[in-house]
């Protein structure tokens, strides 16, 4: 926090990479990242350190183009995905999505489905969706654009994204394709590199502290001795956000412009 | 010299089949392609107690209102540009509705076990989320093989009668979509006892070829027994091409959710009418309410 740099660095491109660094290592699988940001970081990906990647146009193609929103000069398809196609690619094993939640607790349970007794709840939100099959099939990561210890919380009403605990509970075959990976919010990134698979905090952004993460936490985090600074956009990578993947700046509609 | 089946009927004809208490499946999704004359007749008729099956949009929504939802099977209802559907949130937290939850990806299997006929198929999803205490008739199931894994069935989502909307199809119900994605209509046809499918244009067999590819061809006649000619049936849904979301009218009806007054203003406005009228309706006042 003491490099001049970090102030002049929006807080929305640092959260762009770590979503892009959630797909490090993946190789050649689809990268289903569901959200502004989290589409922008898995584009960021695909253009730089993992050119295996495939991506879908957010309908019912897979297209080659680093364009997250608009694509001025057409889309580039590779494959026609529709939706039942995606649940091929679920259970095959040959995805990571991005998801987000309305509750996560600290083992990375997630639930958008309802607030309160699912029985009758006090608010009705999605359903379930397809955060069961995404997580007992696949690595998961969540992104969080407001973490708050309402969102970040003790216990979920409602699983619908399978966590650490709920997983360990089934056995090892059962839960042989579950990984959370991160948790990207606003403040920071989470993952659970944990000998109990507790939440962590992996780095905290630049200009926030771990004081301050714990607060907006609703559950005792696991903090390191020593807590890095999230990666910081390149320059190269700073050039490819703003003039070909989010020329518009959707990304500063989730995490506003400092 | 025998006749093919003539299977054109209207929407009013097509719901008079129906009875109160029935399992009725709706294609589509969430506010994309849903067969929303079709919803506008069964919202007209006297029909009660409907256990309604769907990748839910402002079907599931309209139908909830209307006080005709018994139970909702269903993996999420969502208005797309609007992500959650008020009047299924106002009967879901006044506990009006029974609620039978699935994954999506459950929720496909079990359309697919429909129309296999068989009683469910096994999956990995479900383990270890809440749908297995959420959902009572989602079941464990063991192995037979040498693993003996633990899976979830998944039963099959059988109907009494489904509907979908194509963009084309010809009288005997060979149905064309031209839009990005077929959904799971083929599914829900598949899956029921009485069969209907409405499309935009009804052309001659031989012109289907100069609408789109083979491919395009999702419905086979052999799936349906009543086919309506439905010109703009999706709306206020989208029916890419032949014409994207209506908006506007889609916000009028999501605040239509406030108040019963409001619900009450635009059911007079927009649901006591006849198809027609609906339609001419929308031409003269714009397409907007």
């Amino acid at each position: 926090m003491t490099n001049p740099l970090h102030d002049l660095v929006e807080r929305a491109d640092v959260c762009v990479v770590a979503m892009a660094e959630c797909f490090r290592g993946d190789g050649e699988i689809l990268a289903n990242p569901i959200g502004t940001i989290p589409m922008i970081g898995g584009r960021l990906a695909r253009a730089t350190f993992e050119p295996d990647l495939a991506m879908t146009d957010g309908e019912a193609r897979l297209i080659a183009n680093d364009e997250a929103f608009e694509w001025p000069g057409g889309k580039v398809v590779e494959h026609f995905n529709p939706y039942r196609q995606m649940f091929g690619w679920v259970w095959n094993g040959r995805r990571h999505v991005v998801m987000g939640g309305t509750q996560i607790d600290q083992y990375g349970n997630q639930n958008f489905a309802a607030i309160g007794d699912y029985r009758r709840p006090k608010v009705q939100l999605l359903g379930y969706r397809g955060a069961p099959g995404n997580t007992i099939n696949d690595t998961t990561s969540y992104w969080v654009s407001n973490h708050t210890p309402a969102v970040l919380c003790q216990r979920v009403d409602t699983v619908c994204g399978v966590g650490y605990d709920r997983a360990a509970a089934l056995g090892p075959r059962a839960a042989r394709f579950h990984e959370i990976r991160f948790v990207v919010t606003n403040l920071a990134v989470l993952d659970f590199d944990t000998p109990d698979h507790r939440m962590r905090v992996r780095s905290v952004h630049p200009g926030v502290t771990t004081a301050e993460v714990q607060d907006a936490t609703g559950f005792e985090l696991v903090v390191p001795d020593d807590v890095p600074i999230s990666r910081l956009p390149t320059p190269e990578e700073l050039e490819l956000i703003d003039s070909v993947i989010d020329p518009a700046g959707a990304r500063f509609t989730e995490v506003a412009r400092s | 010299m025998s006749a093919p089946r003539d299977k054109r009927c209207t929407e009013d004809e097509a719901v008079a089949e129906l009875a109160s208490g029935m399992t009725i499946g709706i294609g589509g999704w969430g506010s994309r392609r849903k067969p929303m004359s079709v919803v506008r007749a069964m919202l007209r008729s006297d029909l009660t107690d409907l256990t309604v099956v769907s990748w839910g949009g402002p079907d599931v929504g309209l139908l909830c209102a209307a006080g005709k939802v018994k139970r909702l099977v269903y993996a999420f209802v969502s208005l797309d540009s609007i992500p959650l559907e008020p009047h299924f949130r106002a009967a879901r937290q006044s506990g009006s509705i029974e609620d039978e939850p699935y994954d999506e990806g459950m929720f496909l299997l079990g359309l697919q076990a429909a129309a296999w006929r068989v009683p469910f198929l096994p999956t990995r999803v479900g383990l270890g989320s809440d749908i297995l205490r959420d959902n009572d008739r989602v079941r464990m199931v063991t192995s037979p093989f040498a693993d003996g894994e633990e899976l979830v069935a998944v039963p099959a989502l059988t109907m009494d009668a489904a509907f979908v909307h194509m963009n084309r199809s010809d009288a005997r119900g060979n149905g064309q979509y031209l839009g990005p994605d077929p959904y799971m209509d083929d599914l829900f046809l598949g899956a029921a006892e009485r069969r209907f499918l409405s499309a935009e244009r009804i052309v001659a067999t031989e012109d289907l070829a100069t609408e789109g590819p083979p491919q395009s061809l999702l419905i086979s006649r052999m799936l349906v027994d009543g086919v309506i000619e439905a010109p703009n049936g999706a709306h206020f849904t989208s029916c890419d091409p032949d014409y994207p979301r209506d908006e506007a009218f889609q916000k009028a009806y999501a605040a239509s959710a406030k108040s019963p007054e409001a619900w009450a203003a635009f059911r007079e406005a927009w649901l006591q009418l006849s198809e027609a009228d609906y339609q001419a309706k929308l031409r003269t006042d714009g397409g907007a309410p």
